[in-house]
């Protein structure tokens, strides 16, 4: 079934954009992550132009990233207080990621930093999120348990002036550390056209120590407010949210959103990053091997304006 | 305007007053609704040529081109390059006032049409349109790699397409033509040129023109977008939330 995309220009396949939409949803159910970083790329290659894409595809994360945080408000898995803290440094990230993003395309180089930034940022987060995974997984089988989270061992920059107090994260920290995480977030976040979960829930886990069953909540309360930002911004500066696409995607996304949380409740915390570094670093790969490999076509095209 | 300004000058002078031939042509619509369905179309263009009774028929007999360009889209062309382990965009030329969608049909192989300096003068094949001048800033070079990779691509995409018996004589002076628009061509205003020759040499040029446009819930959607596109935003976010807080009514299962 075929169906035509008024502000895209062109007719796409219903069926193959409700799985697109089901499949990415449980993934960003599944892990707490906004998916963008999967369905941006993913409707490029279907012939989708890219600022469409990159607008559009924030309509799904809203809806499944809604889901989330209601599902986890009941289940009283979310740091309200931690997640507006995250929330307002990431509006300042996103604001001068624009910026950043719109001097860099003027400088003509907007392609190779966007390849470099994936690159740079999956394989390194996906190789210490794996090595981190790995060494829990070797401690098990060695029957030895891993310690248990005590009190005393925060890193330093957690003890750091304007602490405050995280009751359902059991954090006391200084905020300045959060806000710097969660504006470099915002700002990836507006370059790369991705909602920054990827990066915030490891950061979360492993540099701010928020209990697995929190992060994933609050990390989703962070990503539904950025990406309703993205999304009304994204209408009003550029035009270019297709609405139909979105429907389309949003009735794919919230089926899989839903597969995906229960499956990660199933889920052991180890399998969990295992997982999520798998998928992340995957992802960095096929950045790097498109970088370095001889590309089949040098030549592209970029349309400027059409008249 | 300007790309065409050449071949029209060159007709005026070889063809004068008194016009032995002329061309009348008609096409399957001149305004085509896009709508929700849409999945590309195909548009038949008529013609017949029009004798002056005093005018000797043509020995080698008529060739038709037709020729279709879709709306004008500036562009650039970029190269990737290896920097040391890395391909990456390099060297760029930039284009304006490309067709976004070239069909250029023809009752016979083009070489066989006309030379190559006519093709050239009067913009006839894919080739000869890519080659022109008028659409770099830079003057053009022997064998363009940005040129080529234009017309390469845009093939691939079936968005520029020639076809050589594209053509077909139904009579010896009415002849039809049928050229497939595939749904990524965008909408807009179409121009349609065909040219008639013989021997080599242009004998009349006629022009029609068609659009593509959005209609009903499409347009409607497309226009809110462009004139309401605070509200739209705010309408594609509602919409997000609300499907969302639906999603968990349905599936709450604790």
């Amino acid at each position: 079934m075929q169906i035509y995309l008024p502000i895209a220009e062109m007719p796409v396949s219903v069926l193959v954009l409700l799985g697109l939409g089901a499949a990415v949803g449980f993934v960003s159910g599944l892990f707490g992550i906004g998916g963008g970083f999967l369905m941006t790329p993913i409707l490029i290659v279907m012939g989708i132009p890219p600022a469409i894409a990159v607008a559009t595809q924030t309509a799904p994360i809203v809806a499944s990233s809604t889901t989330s945080v209601l599902a986890a408000l009941r289940r009283n898995a979310l740091d309200l207080r931690l997640g507006l803290v995250l929330v307002l440094g990431g509006f300042v990230g996103t604001s001068l990621g624009v910026w950043f993003f719109a001097a860099v395309r003027r400088a003509g180089q907007l392609d190779l930093i966007i390849t470099v930034a994936y690159v740079t940022l999956f394989t390194v987060v996906g190789g210490l999120m794996l090595t981190e995974s790995l060494r829990g997984f070797w401690a098990r089988r060695r029957g030895r348990a891993r310690p248990a989270r005590l009190g005393g061992d925060h890193a330093a920059y957690m003890a750091w002036p304007l602490r405050m107090r995280f009751p359902r994260s059991r954090l006391y920290a200084s905020v300045i550390p959060i806000l710097g995480l969660a504006l470099f977030v915002g700002f990836t976040g507006a370059v790369l056209g991705i909602g920054g979960g990827f990066i915030l829930v490891p950061a979360l886990l492993y540099l701010m120590r928020v209990p697995t069953g929190v992060v994933v909540g609050t990390s989703q309360f962070q990503i539904l407010c950025t990406s309703f930002v993205a999304l009304v911004l994204h209408a009003v500066q550029n035009q270019a949210v297709d609405i139909v696409l979105a429907v389309i995607l949003i009735a794919g996304g919230v089926f899989g959103a839903q597969f995906g949380a229960r499956a990660g409740r199933n889920l052991r915390s180890e399998y969990f990053r295992f997982l999520l570094a798998i998928l992340v670093l995957a992802v960095g790969l096929r950045f790097a091997v498109e970088l370095v490999l001889r590309p089949e076509e040098p030549f592209s095209i970029v349309v400027q304006e059409a008249r | 305007m300007r790309a065409l300004a050449p071949g029209l000058l060159a007709l005026l002078l070889l063809a004068g007053p008194a016009r032995p031939e002329a061309l009348v042509v008609s096409l399957s619509f001149n305004r085509l609704a896009v709508t929700s369905t849409y999945a590309g179309t195909s548009v038949a263009v008529f013609g017949a040529i029009e004798r002056d009774g005093q005018a000797a028929s043509r020995a080698g007999g008529y060739d038709v081109v037709v020729t279709i360009r879709g709306p004008r889209q500036s562009l650039t062309v970029r190269e990737k390059e290896a920097l040391g382990p890395a391909w990456v965009n390099r060297s760029q030329q930039k284009f304006a006032e490309v067709p976004s969608f070239l069909a250029v049909l023809s009752s016979r192989p083009l070489a066989e049409v006309a030379d190559e300096a006519t093709r050239r003068r009067l913009r006839l094949g894919l080739a000869s349109i890519i080659a022109s001048p008028d659409l770099t800033l830079t003057a053009p070079t022997a064998d363009d790699p940005f040129r080529e990779a234009l017309l390469r691509l845009r093939q691939r995409e079936r968005l520029f397409t020639e076809s050589e018996a594209g053509v077909r004589f139904l009579s010896p002076s009415v002849f039809r033509t049928t050229a497939p628009l595939p749904a990524t061509a965008p909408v807009g205003a179409y121009d349609v040129e065909v040219v008639l020759l013989a021997g080599g040499v242009a004998l009349a040029r006629r022009e029609e023109r068609f659009d593509l446009v959005k209609s009903g819930i499409e347009q409607r959607i497309a226009a809110a977008a462009r004139d309401w596109s605070l509200a739209y935003g705010l309408a594609a976010g509602a919409l997000a939330l609300i499907s969302g807080w639906l999603a968990s009514v349905i599936f709450r299962r604790d």
